[in-house]
């Protein structure tokens, strides 16, 4: 028997787009985010809605490749496609858009979607242990703070930050805990459910009544953990992801894992269990912007240049989670994450000496039983 | 103990059956239905045998048709297959090498057979038995005639390794009046250097086993061996090996069922 309470999150979708067509009616501004370096917290400080937007599906890619190139990475032509054909909803009811140029091609995407509606994109640093990158990020939240406070004609105040602080962190607590459910062995959550449930999440309207579903998760998962419930068994490969973001309607490798035999035990991407590592101290009185720019540039992401956090987090990641073996996936002409696998390689199988699979693809599912030997052979190495 | 590995690959599929440590092996074209090519070849040999399909005790199922074949008891990948059936046939090799119809990988294996990595190319039909194919219907040959056009022949410099470019170069070659052994030689060079750098990622020393159909090729072969630096040895029953480490893995399924 499965969590009753998984189906809450499948229905949710619908209900936030009608929370959302409400408010906007009521006045209420939203703002449209594409990355987990974007600091949500002031758009929530600003009495707007942060919204997560459409980009890991398949379906229109093709509108975007009339103005974009094909060998472009699929979540950019994605979010591009969702954006011009205005079949993304949020996108749709997003009075503002931020970007980050957390690549080459989304930064020159983000130019060309200025002439669909009004783009910020925050310029990030790309080392991330340098003081002048510290400086260059600060501006730059401070500059999104008066970009939100012209576009929506607000002031955002300290304390209004320090409030929008606290629920984030809130936020990050409890998906840090759906996600530590699969600590345990044999675990309770399927990869499937995992991302089902915290991608469903990420496009609520209502931060409080979102963290309340995912506590509530939690709770009967935990209860019925109590009575004996797990998914796969002691046997049951367990396999880490790492990489590029995942979502729904690009899922394909986590469910060729689960399909195969193996259960994806945990993610370390930007989707994942990464982002929710980071968290301000609220006791902390010091200038709001500098905690804010201190939490998000120490995002482990294949942008920055060296970037030894992923690795570092990777290592405690298998080891708290007790991994068998380590898929590193990259979306096709992501650079800095087809790159980097080398390291996460030389990391799991020369130091930790686990098996190793690194994995190159797009959105479509042209490719999946290739995808499936190589998945299934993987597997078999366990 | 009656035990099956039935390997459906993209051009041939294989059988292999064993009984009581003696190999029984048969081959045919794949044909447009993996599932009923895998039945067809698998009841055959069984009925050469005098024996029906109801005694077989376990069936192994492995390459691309692996999960569509009803009758087999467990489907396992290519990869594993092969590693198992290779350090069969060459014990002591470090290293498999295997060139099928639509791909082409590398393994590297423990003495036992166990898959340690692997690299595998299946992208497109470069370095695989469907480039040869092409290119041999190109030059008005059969795949089985390249080996020895090849032979003692320099290789010529080719720079496409995408079956549709490869196949207008070597008309373009023809055209300007090169030989055509020449040209294969090229061929097999640009094929061994793209093996070459798989083996280099899982970096392996020692000896290879090379199967699957195209290991046949004899001037590939020796090319492979230049190229690597490393002695290659092909089996003679190179194009069964994944189906004889199929068998093998059924073999081992069947007693570990008979202890429980």
């Amino acid at each position: 028997m499965r969590p009753a309470t998984l189906d809450s999150f499948k229905e949710i979708r619908e209900q936030n787009i009608m929370t959302l067509k409400q408010k906007k009616e009521e006045g209420t501004k939203v703002a449209g985010i594409y990355c987990g370096f974007c600091p949500r917290e002031l758009v929530l400080a600003a009495g707007a809605i942060p919204v997560g937007l459409c980009g890991t599906r398949d379906e229109p890619i093709p509108a975007a490749e009339k103005d974009l190139p094909r060998n472009l990475c699929p979540l950019i032509k994605s979010s591009y496609g969702f954006a011009v054909t205005n079949t993304c909803p949020y996108f749709h009811f997003s009075d503002l858009i931020i970007g980050e140029t957390t690549c080459d091609g989304k930064k020159k995407m983000f130019e060309i979607m200025q002439k669909i509606k009004p783009v910020h994109v925050m310029h990030l640093p790309q080392v991330p242990d340098r003081p002048s990158s510290l400086t260059l990020w600060y501006d730059e939240i401070a500059g999104l703070k008066r970009a939100i406070e012209e576009q929506f004609q607000v002031e955002i105040t300290d304390e209004a930050i320090r409030e929008a602080i606290h629920i984030t962190n809130e936020e990050a607590r409890a998906l840090k805990e759906l996600f530590e459910l699969n600590v345990e062995k044999p675990a309770l959550m399927t990869g499937t459910e995992l991302l089902m449930t915290s991608f469903q999440v990420s496009f609520n309207a209502d931060r409080r009544q979102g963290i309340a579903m995912v506590d509530n998760l939690v709770a009967e998962v935990r209860e019925m953990a109590r009575k004996g419930y797990h998914v796969g068994d002691e046997n049951t490969p367990r396999v880490l992801v790492t990489g590029t973001p995942i979502g729904m309607g690009s899922e394909k490798v986590i469910s060729l894992v689960e399909e195969c035999g193996g259960l994806v035990v945990a993610m370390q991407n930007c989707s994942g269990y990464t982002p929710t590592e980071l968290h301000i101290d609220e006791l902390d009185s010091r200038d709001p912007i500098m905690l804010l720019a201190e939490k998000y540039i120490g995002i482990p992401c294949s942008v920055m240049s060296p970037n030894p956090g992923r690795r570092k987090t990777l290592e405690r990641m298998i080891s708290k989670f007790k991994i068998d073996g380590v898929i590193d996936l990259t979306w096709q002409a992501c650079h800095t994450f087809n790159v980097e696998s080398y390291f996460i390689e030389d990391l799991v199988k020369g130091q930790l000496g686990l098996p190793f699979l690194h994995l190159e693809t797009d959105y479509s599912d042209s490719d999946r039983e290739t995808l499936r030997v190589r998945v299934e052979a993987f597997l078999e190495m366990i | 103990m009656l035990v099956a590995g039935v390997d459906v690959g993209s051009v041939a599929t294989k059988v292999v059956i064993i009984k009581n440590d003696t190999f029984y092996y048969r081959a045919a074209p794949t044909g447009w239905s993996p599932r009923e090519a895998g039945a067809k070849v698998f009841k055959e040999l069984l009925s050469d045998l005098g024996y029906v399909e109801e005694q077989v005790d376990f069936v192994v199922g492995t390459g691309y048709g692996r999960v569509s074949l009803g009758f087999a008891n467990k489907a396992v990948t290519e990869i594993t297959c092969h590693a198992r059936g290779a350090a069969y046939l060459v014990p002591g090799g470090s290293m498999v090498i295997d060139i099928g119809g639509q791909d082409s990988k590398a393994i590297k294996i423990d003495n036992q057979g166990q898959v340690l990595d692997f690299a595998m190319n299946d992208k497109c039909a470069a370095g695989t038995g469907r480039f040869l194919q092409v290119i041999a219907a190109t030059l008005g040959n059969e795949v089985s005639e390249l080996s020895e056009l090849a032979a003692g022949k320099s290789p010529l410099a080719l720079n496409s390794m995408c079956a549709v470019f490869a196949e207008s170069e070597v008309i373009g070659l023809l055209a300007s009046g090169h030989d055509k052994g020449e040209i294969v030689a090229g061929l097999h060079q640009s094929i061994a250097r793209r093996i070459a750098s798989m083996v280099g990622r899982l970096g392996s020393s020692g000896r290879v086993t090379f199967t699957g159909g195209v290991a046949r090729n004899e001037s590939l072969r020796r090319c492979l061996e230049d190229v690597l630096g490393m002695e290659v040895i092909v089996p003679e029953m190179c194009q069964m090996a994944g189906a004889l480490g199929a068998a093998l893995i059924a073999q081992g399924y069947c007693s570990q069922r008979n202890i429980l």
